[in-house]
C-alpha cells in the first residue's frame, strides 16, 4: 500500500507528505488495518487525496511483492529475538483451536514465503472498499466543509462487494493448558492468559477494573503512556515479596472474545510454579472477598487520568474515534468513563468467579536454554 | 509580564511571549507554558548528576540511585510514596543518563501540588531503604541480563566501546552486573548527599495551569533547597578520533536477526555544524521512508525492516550512525551498501531538491512535535540545556533555511570519515 499508484507513484508520497512537515504509517492488529497521518492543518487535503486514491488504485506490482516480502521477514526475524513474541505466539496458538486470534498478527514465516500478489490483491480488492471503511478526521477545521470535501473525494468510490463472513465460534475451553517455549536468555517469563469477554460485552468494563486491582490502571490507546502499577494487589505479592521482577497485565479491546494476560518476570530465586501458586491465591481472595468501594474509585480515576493524558494530542483523538468505531461505535468511547464508574463490588466478585479460573485460562513459561549472553 | 487571566498561548510554537522563564534564588530554572485545552499537567525537568560521576569500579552508580529515589524518603515509605501517587491516576519517575539524572510526571491539573510534594520528598531526603536496595537489584540484574541478550543493545555497546575508546562515553550509563552488585547503602548515601541539589537543575511545567501560579508552587517546594556540598559538574574530556576503521561482532546464540551499527562521533549540540549535520543526516538515512539508506536498503535491496541514520544531540560529541536489522547471512551486504552511501555522502553535495524537501520537513514539522504537552516541555527542557534561547523555535525557520548544500558536506566530511568508520554488529553465529 506504500508502494504507490499512478496518480501518486512509489516515493513520491512519502517525500511530499514529509515535505509538507507531515508524518504517516499504518499498523495491522487483529481486527483491523489503519492507515494514519498527522498533517499540518492547511495541508490535510493532500492525505485525503492520497487515501481515496490508494483505497482504489493499488497496483501491487510483483517485484515490489517480493522486495516487501523479505523485508517483512526481517521484521518477523526482529520479532523473533525477543523471548516475550515467542511466548505470546505460542500462548496465542494454544489458546485457539479455530479463531484467527491463534496467530500472530504478522504471520507466520511459512505464510510469509508462500502469499503471492494473488493473495494480496485478493484481500485489497476484499476489504479495502468503502463499505468497510471508517474515516476519521481531528484538528483544527470546519466539520462542514471537511465533510463535504470527503463526500467529494470518497462518495463517488463505488461499494465493494459484501464483505465474506467469517464464521469463527471458538469452542469454549475445557481445561487449562500449559506450555513451554525454551529459548536463548538468562530470564524466565511466566503468562497467565484468560479467555475474555469481547469488548461490546458489559463484562468488559468490570474486567478491566478487577485488571486495575490486580496488576494495576492500563492504557487501551495504543499510542498513550501509562502510570506505574506498585500498589496493585499482584505487585505487591509477587514483586515486593521478591517472587518476580515485574508484573503487568491487560486487556485489548477487540471483535471478538480473545484473552486478558498477566505477564511475569520470574525472580532468579524462584520458580514459575512459585508464582502461580501466589497468583492464584490472590485470584482466590478477589473471588471470595468483596473489594473495597474507595478501590473501585482509586480504578475510575485511574482511567480519567489516563483519558486525559491520552487525549492530549490530535493524533490520539483521531486514533480514539476510530478505534472504537472497529468494535463498537463513538458512544462506547465517550461512555466509557460512566461504565468503568457504575461497576460494583459485587459486579467485580462476579467477574473474578466467571473468567478468572484455571480451566479458562492458558499458562505459558518462558525457560532460558543455559545458553549465556553475548561473545566477542 | 504575562497576564493571569484570560492568557492563552499566541504560537503553535513555544516563544518568549508564552513561556515564563524564572530562575529561583537557589540555581534552579522553572519554564512554565500553558495549554488551557489540557485538564492534565506535565512536570519533567533533570539535574547535573549521571554517569559521568561515576568511577569505573561503580559504574551504574548514578542510574541506580535516580532509580532508587522513590522507594522510600524520610515522610514515605515505598507504599506510602506509590499509594499517593497512584490513587490520583499520576505518574513519576527519575532515570540516570550520562550527564543528567531526569525526571518525569504528569498528572490532572488538580493534583499538581501531590505530583510536586512526591518530587521533593524523593530528591531531598531519599533513605535508600535496604530491603528496597535488594529489589531494585534484582530488577536491575534482570535489566542487564536482558540487555546482554540484546542484539540491539550489544550491538550499541560494542560500537560505543570502540568510537569512545578511553572517554566516558564509552560506558554504559546502567553499570555491568559485576559493579551493580557492590551498591551499597552507604554507597548511595554518599553519592546523593555529592551530587544531588539545586545548582543547575530546571524543570518544566507544561499543561493547564496559570504559570505564576505554577512559579509559585515550584518556588513554595523547591525554593529553600540548599545543598553546600553539591559538587561541581566533571568537564567531560576531549574525545579522540580514530585512526583506522574498525569492525567488532558479537554471537548471541539463539537469535534470528542481526543488529548493525556503522559510523563515528559526530558534532556537539552547541556546535555549528549541529544543524548542518542534523539535516544532512535527515537527507542520509530519516527522510520519508527512511532517507537514502532506508532506500537503497530497505526499498531497494529488501535487505531490514528498519534501516535508518540517527544524530545524538549531546553535551558531547555524540553517535552519528547508520543502524539496520538484517538477516545474518545479509550483513555484508548491508553493511557494504551502507558504506558506499555514507561515502557518496561525504564526496557529493546533496541534491538541490533534497536540500528543499528536507527543509521544508524540518520546518514544518516543528509544530507536530510540540502537539502534546510532554513534546513542549521536553523542547523547552532541550532549549534550556543546551542554552539555545527562547525564541529558539521561533527563529528556527530562518536558521533551517539558511544551512547551504555546502554546509552539509563540510559537516559530512568532518565527521563522516568512510576511512574511519566503525562497524558493530551483534547477531548470531554465521552459517559456514
Amino acid at each position: 500500500m506504500f508502494k504507490g499508484t499512478d496518480a501518486f507513484p512509489n516515493g513520491v508520497l512519502d517525500k511530499t507528505i514529509s515535505r509538507d512537515g507531515g508524518y504517516w504509517n499504518a499498523m495491522t492488529y487483529m481486527d483491523w488495518t489503519t492507515y494514519f497521518s498527522t498533517m499540518p492543518a492547511d495541508k490535510g487535503e493532500l492525505i485525503l487525496r492520497v487515501e481515496a486514491d490508494r483505497m482504489q488504485n493499488g497496483i501491487f506490482a510483483s517485484e515490489d511483492v517480493d522486495s516487501e516480502r523479505s523485508v517483512i521477514i526481517a521484521e518477523r526475524e526482529g520479532n523473533e529475538n525477543s523471548p516475550m513474541f515467542r511466548l505470546d505466539e505460542a500462548v496465542q496458538a494454544a489458546a485457539y483451536q479455530k479463531h484467527a486470534y491463534q496467530y500472530e498478527v504478522i504471520g507466520s514465516m511459512e505464510d510469509l514465503e508462500r502469499i503471492n500478489r494473488e493473495d494480496l490483491y485478493t484481500h485489497y480488492k476484499t476489504y479495502y472498499v468503502p463499505n468497510n471503511a471508517v474515516i476519521c478526521v481531528a484538528g483544527d477545521f470546519e466539520t462542514e466543509a471537511m465533510i463535504k470535501q470527503i463526500k467529494d473525494l470518497f462518495g463517488s468510490i463505488p461499494r465493494g462487494p459484501e464483505l465474506p463472513i467469517v464464521e469463527q465460534a471458538e469452542p469454549k475451553q475445557k481445561e487449562e493448558k500449559r506450555l513451554t517455549v525454551k529459548g536463548p536468555g538468562e530470564t524466565p517469563f511466566l503468562r497467565a492468559s484468560y479467555h475474555a469477554p469481547e469488548t461490546t460485552s458489559e463484562d468488559f468494563f468490570i474486567l478491566t477494573v478487577l485488571d486495575s486491582l490486580l496488576t494495576g490502571a492500563s492504557n487501551l490507546n495504543l499510542f498513550g503512556g501509562g502510570i506505574s502499577n506498585k500498589t496493585s494487589l499482584l505487585y505487591k505479592e509477587l514483586v515486593q515479596k521478591e517472587m518476580a521482577v515485574s508484573v503487568a497485565g491487560g486487556l485489548q479491546a477487540t471483535i471478538d472474545p480473545f484473552l486478558y494476560s498477566i505477564v511475569m518476570t520470574i525472580h532468579p530465586n524462584h520458580q514459575p510454579e512459585d508464582l502461580i501458586t501466589v497468583l492464584d491465591q490472590q485470584i482466590e481472595s478477589v473471588q471470595n472477598k468483596l473489594p473495597e468501594k474507595s478501590a473501585l474509585a482509586r480504578a475510575v480515576k485511574q482511567a480519567r487520568a489516563l483519558f486525559a493524558y491520552g487525549s492530549e494530542s490530535i493524533t490520539n483523538q483521531a486514533f480514539w474515534l476510530g478505534f472504537s468505531e472497529m468494535f463498537d461505535d463513538y458512544d462506547w468511547f465517550t461512555s466509557y468513563l460512566d461504565q468503568l464508574a457504575a461497576v460494583t463490588p459485587q459486579d467485580v466478585q462476579r467477574i473474578a468467579r466467571k473468567y478468572l479460573r484455571p480451566e479458562n485460562r492458558i499458562l505459558g513459561i518462558y525457560l532460558p536454554d543455559g545458553n549465556g549472553g553475548a561473545q566477542e | 509580564m504575562i497576564s493571569r487571566k484570560g492568557y492563552r498561548p499566541t504560537n503553535s510554537v513555544p516563544g518568549p511571549e508564552d513561556v515564563t522563564r524564572v530562575k529561583l534564588d537557589n540555581g534552579i530554572v522553572v519554564l512554565v507554558r500553558p495549554n488551557f485545552n489540557s485538564p492534565s499537567v506535565v512536570v519533567t525537568g533533570g539535574l547535573n548528576v549521571g554517569s559521568l560521576q561515576d568511577k569505573d569500579e561503580t559504574l551504574g552508580l548514578s542510574d541506580f540511585v535516580a532509580s532508587a529515589l522513590m522507594r522510600g524518603n524520610q515522610t514515605k515509605d515505598f507504599n506510602q510514596v506509590y499509594d499517593k501517587l497512584e490513587s490520583a491516576g499520576a505518574s513519576l519517575g527519575f532515570s540516570g543518563g550520562t550527564h543528567t539524572t531526569g525526571f518525569n510526571g504528569k498528572s490532572l491539573v488538580e493534583d499538581i501540588e501531590l505530583l510536586l510534594g512526591l518530587l521533593k520528598e524523593s530528591l531531598f531526603t531519599p533513605t535508600f531503604p535496604e530491603d528496597q536496595i535488594e529489589k531494585l537489584r534484582a530488577l536491575v540484574l534482570t535489566g542487564l541480563a536482558m540487555r546482554s541478550q540484546s542484539t540491539g543493545e550489544q550491538a550499541a555497546m560494542a560500537f560505543d566501546n570502540i568510537v569512545y575508546h578511553g572517554h566516558p562515553y564509552s560506558r554504559p550509563d546502567e553499570g555491568y552486573p559485576e559493579t551493580v552488585r557492590e551498591f551499597t547503602k552507604e554507597s548511595m548515601t554518599n553519592f546523593h548527599a555529592d551530587h544531588y541539589g539545586p545548582k543547575g537543575m530546571r524543570i518544566a511545567i507544561v499543561g493547564g495551569i496559570d504559570p505564576d501560579e505554577a512559579v509559585d508552587i515550584v518556588k513554595s517546594f523547591f525554593g529553600d533547597w540548599q545543598n553546600p556540598s553539591q559538587k561541581e559538574v566533571p568537564q567531560l574530556p576531549p574525545w579522540q578520533p580514530l585512526g583506522e576503521s574498525k569492525s567488532v561482532r558479537k554471537e548471541i546464540l539463539g537469535k534470528s536477526q542481526s543488529d548493525l551499527i556503522v559510523g563515528t562521533a559526530g558534532p556537539k549540540r552547541s556546535s555549528p555544524d549541529f544543524l548542518p549535520a542534523a539535516l544532512g543526516n535527515s537527507i542520509l538515512g530519516q527522510f520519508g521512508m527512511m532517507g537514502r539508506v532506508g532506500e537503497i536498503v530497505r526499498e531497494q535491496a529488501g535487505l531490514a525492516y528498519y534501516a535508518n541514520s540517527s544524530l545524538s544531540s549531546s553535551i558531547g560529541p555524540g553517535p552519528w550512525s547508520v543502524s539496520a536489522g538484517v538477516n545474518p547471512k545479509n550483513e555484508d551486504q548491508a553493511v557494504e551498501l551502507i558504506k558506499k552511501e555514507l561515502t557518496r555522502f561525504g564526496s557529493e553535495l546533496v541534491d538541490e531538491e533534497e536540500l528543499e524537501d528536507n527543509q521544508a520537513n524540518f520546518i514544518g514539522r516543528t509544530p507536530l512535535s510540540l502537539e502534546s504537552n510532554i513534546g513542549v516541555a521536553a523542547s523547552l527542557l532541550h532549549i534550556e540545556k543546551h542554552q539555545l534561547g527562547l525564541d529558539y523555535y521561533i527563529r528556527y525557520p530562518e536558521r533551517i533555511r539558511a544551512i547551504t548544500r555546502e554546509d552539509i558536506l563540510i559537516a559530512a566530511q568532518k565527521y563522516l570519515d568512510p576511512e574511519k568508520m566503525v562497524t558493530a554488529i551483534a547477531g548470531p553465529p554465521l552459517q559456514e
